[in-house]
């Protein structure tokens, strides 16, 4: 029983880093109907930003752990979002009045060049991510072992959450998201930006990879240049499973992922780790592609 | 002039819907394009909006050249449209539709007032105000759209078919308000109808458009008078 309770902490604790990811998909899907395949590796930039950021952060703020992971967060969530808005711009906005299929070879374009571009920069092997708060256990016995991490991802990742949902459902901009996600040219017929919003979503949703990025490297302290391959995939799925285009769905399909693939290493075996993500997508493809909150949509002449 | 369209042409694909339309909308006035399904009226609309590409022909709006102008742009210069089909945005709130439509404005004062013009004027919106925009009937919609088109605060107003799929009952209501919005506001209108006994009634002017081109043009009175339009549109023997 108290095993159970450990591992439905721990599989929170991911699936609310799947979810931040989750739903940088799920928003970009919803203006533009495009999966963006190069999200992982934002996630990644996000790491090793945070990995040259920590050292030149520690010392300004007088050795507050929590100040410092702060900021670092911030700087690393600001890189990651100017990240996101430039490869929209220079790669998918040239595009986007080609077939679909176009913008979606150049994601995995990108995402190549990241992967392979983050390993000239950065070097192949990895890097041990420094431990911006220590870790203290707060609960230590036979029965539970609970540490001030999981604590610490599980709310940094819940405060993400409410404030993005704050910014789309109270705020000028957010509802002009909406309105671009229904259509765009009655969007622009009310005098909106749609290249602004669209710019903005790609802040929005690489800011939150960066901020997920911050919270895995706590918890596996290790990064490489490829470590964004298998969270994105993963995160994929999720926003997948949720009803992909759908926040609330995103958020599910996160905790869904993260749950089954703890529980699955716990009681099966660690070997599945990966594949039960995978088993998960192809299942849900062939009984409900639209996801569990998504609809299945028209398509619109 | 207020806007001038110059031999304005609009194809989609091989198919031409605009082969050439010149037509002026003077200030404060109400002008009327008439004619049957497929006669180019709502591809012309769609072009001075800037939401669909023109391939030929120049749009001017105070004597300024807006033909290549993105649609946002467009709206920033003030002309706004209620457009075919209402496109209203059936996952915001009636709140937020309005909201939308007075986007590019800040001063959250005038937002307000403009609010309670339209509340007034549409009754019913009040009503569904806090209602997704996609569980309103047709009539609520078409109100929801003219409103929504009205909250940018437009000089010129462009309606498309505004008594398309609503009420017969309504449709009187809804033409008595263009002309309140005219008067009252002193918004210019450019209105597109199928329904042409009505948009004459109102109209200080009109355009008669055949097959993507100006047929005849007038006073509306004379227009209305006419002994062809009679026959052709106002299904008189």
């Amino acid at each position: 029983m108290s095993e159970l309770l450990q591992q439905i902490i721990n599989g929170i604790s991911m699936g609310s880093i799947y979810a931040l990811i989750a739903l940088g998909y799920t928003m970009v899907y919803g203006i533009l109907r495009f999966i963006n395949f190069a999200h992982g590796d934002v996630f990644m930039v996000g790491a090793f930003v945070g990995y040259f950021v920590a050292p030149i952060v520690a010392p300004v703020v007088g050795g507050s752990g929590l100040a410092a992971a702060v900021l670092v967060m911030m700087i690393s969530m600001l890189a990651c979002a100017l990240l996101g808005v430039t490869i929209e711009k220079l790669a998918y906005r040239p595009l986007r009045s080609r077939p679909k299929l176009t913008a979606l070879i150049t994601a995995i374009g990108v995402s190549l060049f990241l992967e392979y571009g983050g390993q000239l920069v950065f070097g192949p092997d990895p890097k041990p991510f420094p431990a911006l708060i220590p870790s203290t256990m707060i609960v230590n016995s036979k029965f539970l072992v609970l540490s001030s991490n999981s604590l610490v991802v599980i709310g940094t990742a819940l405060l993400l959450m409410v404030l993005l949902r704050h910014i789309i459902f109270r705020t000028r901009m957010g509802t002009a998201m909406r309105a671009v996600s229904y259509d765009h040219r009655a969007a622009s017929l009310m005098g909106i930006n749609i290249d602004s919003v669209i710019s903005f979503t790609f802040a929005l949703g690489s800011g939150l990879a960066a901020a997920a990025a911050i919270l895995y490297a706590s918890v596996y302290p290790s990064i490489n240049p490829l470590m964004g391959l298998f969270p994105g995939l993963k995160a994929f799925v999720a926003a997948v499973l949720g009803g992909i285009g759908n926040l609330y769905g995103a958020v599910i399909g996160g905790m869904i992922i993260g749950l089954l693939e703890t529980l699955v290493t716990g009681y099966i075996s660690p070997i599945y780790r990966d594949a039960i993500s995978f088993a998960v997508l192809i299942l849900i493809l062939l009984f409900r592609p639209a996801g569990i909150l998504g609809r299945h949509e028209t398509e619109k002449v | 002039m207020m806007l001038e369209i110059d031999n304005l042409e609009v194809a989609y694909g091989a198919v031409r819907a605009v082969k050439g339309i010149s037509l002026n909308v003077a200030q404060g006035k109400i002008v009327t394009m008439i004619g049957a399904n497929g006669a180019g009226k709502s591809s012309t609309l769609r072009a001075i909006s800037g939401i669909t590409r023109t391939s030929g022909g120049r749009i001017r709006f105070d004597g300024r050249d807006i033909t290549t102008m993105p649609a946002h742009k467009i709206v920033a210069l003030g002309i706004s449209q209620a457009p075919e089909g209402r496109m209203i945005f059936a996952n915001l709130t009636a709140r937020e539709n309005l909201a939308m439509g007075a986007y590019l404005r800040r001063d959250t004062e005038g937002i307000e007032k403009d609010m309670d013009y339209v509340f007034a004027m549409f009754p019913k919106l009040k009503d569904r105000i806090d209602q997704p925009g996609g569980k309103l009937s047709g009539g609520e919609q078409q109100m929801l759209a003219i409103a929504r088109a009205l909250l940018a605060r437009p000089r010129l107003l462009l309606l498309d078919e505004p008594s398309l799929g609503i009420a017969p009952i309504l449709v009187r209501t809804i033409f008595e308000k263009i002309v309140e919005i005219n008067r009252e506001l002193g918004t210019t209108i450019l209105l597109v109808e199928q329904n042409a006994r009505m948009a004459l009634s109102i109209a200080d002017y009109a355009y008669v458009l055949e097959t993507g081109e100006v047929r005849l043009h007038g006073n509306a009175a004379e227009i209305a008078s006419d002994d062809e339009i009679r026959k052709a549109y106002l299904g008189e023997r």
